[in-house]
C-alpha cells in the first residue's frame, strides 16, 4: 500500500500528540503543565498517552466551571484554528479522523460514497454541538449547581477509544465501576467502527462538534481551495474522487470539506489549488 | 486578495483577542486541572 504523505502526516500528529508511552504501560495519565493546552483534533485528554487538552473537553470544563460562564479561551483557540485552515485539521492533525481513514482502506464489499438521508445526518453534528456541548453542560446542573460535559460523557467515541478501554484494561477497579455509559459508549464505538468500513469517515460527516465548528469557518479560513472557473470544465471528476462525494468544483469551501486534497491531484485540468497539496496537472485545456 | 482574506483575518484576530483574554482571566488552569484527572465522566464511568 503506498503511503501518502497526509498519512504520514496524521500518524507524526498522532504519535506526538499522544506521546506520553508510559501512561500506558502504567495505566496513568500525563499530568504536565502543557496539558493545558489544547491540540487541534479530537483527543481525549483522559488518553494515557495524550500530551494535551481536547478543546471540546476543555470547552465544556470551562462551561461547567464555577469561576467562568464563557469560554474566551478555548471559543478564541478555535476561532484561531478555524480561521487559519478550518477543517484542514480533520483533514490532517486529527488522530479519530485518522482511525476512521484506516478502518475506512479495510476492504468491505460494499462500500457506499454516502447514507440515505445524508443532508438530514450532516446537521445532526450541530445539534451535538449546540446541545451537548454547548447547552446541557451550562443548563442542566447538580445540586452544587455544577454541570457535566454532556458530549464527553454520553457520545464521545474518541474517549472510549483512546481512554476508556485502555484505562480499563489497566485496572481492575476501573472495570469493576464500568456499568452501562460505559457499555452504552463502547456500542457507539462499535458501531461508528462498523459504519467507517462501509463509509468515509461516518462521525466526522455527521456527528463530531468540533468539525462541525470548523467546517463554519471553512468559507473564509485563510487555507483554502481555489477553482481557477477558466480551467475547470466540469467533468465531476473532483467529486469522483472526493470521499465525502463533494461537488467541489462547484462548492469547494463547504463546511464539509475535510481539505484532504484528493480533488487537487485528481483534477484533470489543474483547476483546483490548495497550498497544502501539488495538483495533477497546470495546463488548462480549455481555450 | 486581500479582500478576500479579510474576513478570515477578522475572524482570526477575534480569536487571538479571545485567546489572550482568556489566558489573562486564568482559564488554562481550569483546561489544566480538568485533563490532569482521569476524566471518569470521558472513560464512561461518570
Amino acid at each position: 500500500m503506498k503511503t501518502h504523505p497526509r498519512a504520514f502526516v496524521q500518524l507524526c500528529v498522532t504519535a506526538l500528540s499522544n506521546g506520553y508511552a508510559v501512561g500506558f504501560a502504567r495505566g496513568t495519565i500525563f499530568k504536565g503543565r502543557i496539558k493545558g493546552l489544547c491540540l487541534p483534533g479530537l483527543n481525549c485528554y483522559s488518553c494515557p498517552g495524550a500530551l494535551g487538552a481536547c478543546p471540546i473537553g476543555s470547552l465544556q470544563a470551562v462551561l461547567t466551571s464555577h469561576e467562568y460562564g464563557f469560554s474566551f479561551y478555548v471559543v478564541g483557540f478555535l476561532l484561531a484554528v478555524g480561521a487559519l485552515c478550518g477543517r484542514f485539521v480533520c483533514g490532517w492533525l486529527c488522530p479519530f479522523g485518522f482511525f476512521q481513514d484506516l478502518l475506512h482502506r479495510i476492504p468491505f464489499p460494499k462500500k457506499l460514497r454516502r447514507l440515505p438521508g445524508e443532508k438530514a445526518l450532516r446537521l445532526l453534528r450541530y445539534v451535538i454541538l449546540v446541545g451537548f456541548v454547548i447547552l446541557l453542560p451550562m443548563f442542566v446542573t447538580d445540586a452544587y449547581g455544577l454541570g457535566k460535559p454532556w458530549f464527553c460523557t454520553y457520545l464521545c467515541p474518541a474517549g472510549t477509544l483512546e481512554a476508556g478501554i485502555p484505562l480499563t484494561l489497566a485496572s481492575a477497579a476501573l472495570r469493576d465501576a464500568a456499568g452501562w455509559v460505559f457499555r452504552w459508549k463502547l456500542l457507539l464505538l462499535i458501531l461508528l467502527i462498523l459504519l467507517s468500513l462501509v463509509v468515509y469517515r461516518p462521525f466526522c460527516r455527521y456527528l463530531c462538534p468540533l468539525g462541525a465548528v470548523y467546517g463554519l469557518c471553512n468559507p473564509v479560513s485563510l487555507v483554502r481551495l481555489k477553482v481557477d472557473p477558466g480551467a475547470c470544465v466540469q467533468c465531476g471528476v473532483c467529486q469522483d474522487a472526493c470521499p465525502l462525494d463533494i461537488q467541489v468544483w462547484k462548492k469547494p469551501n463547504g463546511t464539509a470539506c475535510i481539505r484532504c486534497g484528493k480533488c487537487v491531484r485528481a483534477c484533470p485540468c489543474g483547476a483546483i489549488q490548495a497550498p497544502f497539496v501539488k495538483g495533477g496537472k497546470t495546463v488548462s485545456t480549455k481555450g | 486578495m486581500m479582500r478576500r482574506a479579510l474576513p478570515g483575518l477578522c475572524l482570526l484576530g477575534v480569536g487571538v483577542l479571545f485567546l489572550v483574554l482568556g489566558v489573562l482571566r486564568g482559564e488554562p488552569g481550569t483546561v489544566l486541572t480538568k485533563a490532569a484527572n482521569v476524566c471518569l465522566e470521558c472513560i464512561g464511568l461518570g
